[in-house]
């Protein structure tokens, strides 16, 4: 009973979000409503017995890619009335694409009755453990893989991007240390009516 | 997982290869960018692709799968293994500090080295995950060092359009591998293999075996999924091309031999098909895309998918002639495009590289040995007897006769006439133009020993032809395909 109620709460709020994120004219308040709608996502994963997956999305979804969102809408100088002028033009193709999915989503429901039945995962073993005893054993060869890949995707994208730029006034900690007295400073006794000449 | 011995001798030189990239990554970050630390990287990086050369003699000479089966050596893999390394050792060679454009950064040393190491992961792949990792290891790098040269407008546009072409090419791939994987229930390569042989191959195990080898066709450039090539060639830096000619497609070529000789050998019909259109498609646009190019590395792109079309000829054979025949023509293939590219990163005029055919005018009153090199490199490539290139591609062509692809070997032959214009027209340039304006003199001795290294195969590979042809044939008995169909 209860497990019905928050379905229904997770996944309503998660459409209204989803619709939101849409037709909400500040892009800033999309990104918002999209990170509220991966929440409730996260939240019907959990229903669902899928702790680690629910957790990944909130890490990564929102925890990343969501605020990277949020900075790219916040610092790119987008016209965004400019994008809806297409709107016109493409909605055929995105009611067309939107029919095929609501079409598959209807044949999965009227044929419900010949859908295999849901295996019961409950093993005792939680999703994090499982994935843990084979991540690490099993599968160390791919793990360690997938680790150098991350590795060229950083070292990828600091090369891409660092460039020493002249010009700017950093402070360098070494150059001040380096500096004596001598180099800056000269006492010059100054005659009077004379003033100080340049040498 | 038990660590046996055998787990660390049968990767070797993956373990070596990965330990000299951390370090490298390390000494990077800590030796600071004089001249002097860059050359310690690079003589640092050119251990470690000897060291792993090296130790390929010392690989176990039976076939072996670790780590759960992720994982698989066996003579043939090891053999191409040896190719790419001598590969990669060519193409970071190749670069000197002082001749190198936006590629001077250490990084490109730690980059190329991680590439070359998903190739030797992607050439031993055993399963369809580990295919994929090892791809991505192989490709992340080269879309990097595609785009370094960051001050140049047409090095980033050559690094965007491989890296968006490379992604949406993974994307087929992967798509075709949950196919695959979805139809037979297995990732491994040997459960799919025996499942494929005991049950009827259903049509989505088709579907997924033609994706992937859609998406592999991408990495080798074969025509219709070349045409990131000739803009890619020409983009990138020089050594960068020199590199993406000579190792990446060695790595791709065996991958897709492992998969539709190992994998998918009771589906032959199927993916011959494939593989035939792939050939001629390459052939014929390798060989009339090149008649126009004014670009020296653009014509190169266009003789490379030519290159590829005929290696796909054997491939397209099914039997082991034609296993033996590709392996053959990769190992010809690297010498040439390596003494090739030696000489176009030795143009210079002014101090700027140059590139263009024009440029080439009357090479032979200026260098006489780099144009010597050149015309050796352009008739082999077109396959003049007695050189490397004509027992290449006599062998692919016999095997395609031999499996009944008759007028498949008919359209190969007649391409390489075709070929053998725009090969021509460069010896034509080098001996009988007048000089317009003279190359600089100089050459960095890497290239000049690499130069003559190639020379000495391309010429003298009639010696060892026979040798080769004789192990290379013992070698490809341990495919599952039948002798002749």
């Amino acid at each position: 009973m209860i497990e019905t109620i928050f379905f229904y709460l997770f996944a309503s709020v998660t459409c209204l979000a989803g619709l939101m994120v849409i037709s909400s004219r500040n892009p800033v308040h999309s990104v918002l409503f999209l990170i509220l709608s991966f929440f409730n996502a996260a939240g019907l994963f959990i229903l669902l017995g899928a702790e680690f997956l629910a957790m990944l999305l909130v890490v990564v979804y929102v925890g990343a890619v969501a605020v990277l969102f949020l900075f790219v809408v916040m610092m790119l100088d987008i016209n965004f009335a400019e994008l809806r002028d297409g709107f016109q033009r493409y909605m055929p193709l995105g009611l067309g694409v939107g029919g095929l999915l609501l079409t598959e989503i209807l044949f999965v429901f009227f044929n419900r009755e010949n859908m295999p039945e849901r295996l019961d995962l409950t093993t005792g073993v939680s999703n994090t453990r499982a994935l843990g005893r084979v991540l690490y054993t099993d599968y160390i060869y791919l793990f360690q893989i997938a680790g150098l890949i991350l590795l060229v995707a950083m070292i990828g994208a600091i090369t891409l991007t660092l460039r020493k730029r002249e010009n700017v006034r950093k402070q360098s900690i070494k150059k001040q240390n380096e500096r004596k007295r001598e180099d800056t400073i000269e006492v010059v006794s100054v005659p009077t009516g004379v003033g100080i000449r340049k040498p | 997982m038990l660590f046996t011995q055998i787990t660390f001798q049968a990767a070797l030189p993956e373990y070596i290869l990965a330990l000299t990239a951390l370090g490298l990554v390390l000494m990077a970050a800590f030796s600071g960018s004089t001249n002097s630390a860059k050359r310690f990287i690079k003589l640092t990086a050119l251990v470690g692709y000897l060291l792993a050369f090296a130790s390929i003699f010392v690989l176990p000479s039976e076939s072996h799968s670790i780590y759960f089966g992720l994982f698989r050596i066996n003579n043939f893999l090891i053999y191409m293994k040896a190719i790419v390394l001598i590969g990669a050792f060519f193409a970071c060679w190749m670069v000197t500090s002082d001749w190198a454009d936006g590629v001077e950064k250490p990084e490109y040393q730690v980059l190329i080295m991680l590439a070359t190491l998903g190739m030797l992961l992607m050439i031993s792949a055993n399963d369809l995950i580990s295919l994929y990792m090892g791809l991505e290891l192989q490709s992340l790098p080269l879309y990097v060092i595609a785009a370094m040269h960051t001050r140049s407008l047409k090095s980033s546009e050559a690094g965007l359009k491989y890296f968006l072409l490379g992604a949406l090419s993974s994307g087929m791939l992967l798509y075709g591998a949950s196919l695959v994987y979805g139809y037979t229930g297995f990732t491994r390569f040997d459960d799919i293999s025996s499942f494929i042989s005991q049950n009827v191959a259903s049509s989505g195990i088709i579907v997924g075996v033609v994706f992937m080898l859609s998406g592999l066709a991408f990495k080798i450039s074969a025509a219709p999924f070349h045409m990131w090539t000739p803009d890619v060639y020409e983009g990138a830096p020089t050594p960068v091309t020199a590199l993406f000619a000579i190792t990446p497609k060695v790595a791709a070529i065996t991958l897709l031999m492992n998969v539709t000789y190992f994998v998918f050998s009771d589906i032959r019909f199927e993916w011959m098909q494939v593989i035939i259109a792939l050939s001629v498609a390459s052939m014929i646009i390798g060989a009339f895309g090149a008649i126009m190019q004014k670009d020296l590395k653009r014509m190169m792109a266009y003789s490379s998918i030519a290159h590829m079309g005929y290696a796909l000829a054997g491939l397209a054979s099914g039997t082991h002639q034609g296993a033996a025949g590709v392996m053959i023509y990769l190992t010809t293939y690297v010498f040439m495009s390596a003494g090739a590219f030696s000489i176009i990163l030795m143009m210079r005029r002014d101090g700027l590289p140059v590139q263009k055919l024009s440029d080439l005018s009357g090479l032979s009153s200026t260098h006489p040995y780099w144009s010597f090199g050149l015309m050796i490199f352009m008739f082999s490539m077109a396959g003049i007897p007695p050189l490397a290139g004509f027992f290449a591609k006599w062998y692919v062509f016999l095997a395609a006769v031999n499996s009944g692809l008759i007028p498949l070997a008919i359209i190969g032959v007649l391409t390489s006439v075709v070929g053998a214009f725009y090969y021509l027209r460069i010896i034509k340039l080098m001996y009988f133009e007048d000089v317009d304006q003279p190359l600089d003199e100089g050459a960095p001795t890497e290239n000049v020993i690499i130069l003559s290294l190639s020379i000495i195969v391309t010429v003298l590979f009639l010696f060892i032809i026979g040798p080769l042809r004789e192990w290379s044939h013992g070698i490809s008995q341990t495919f599952p395909v039948s002798g002749m169909l």
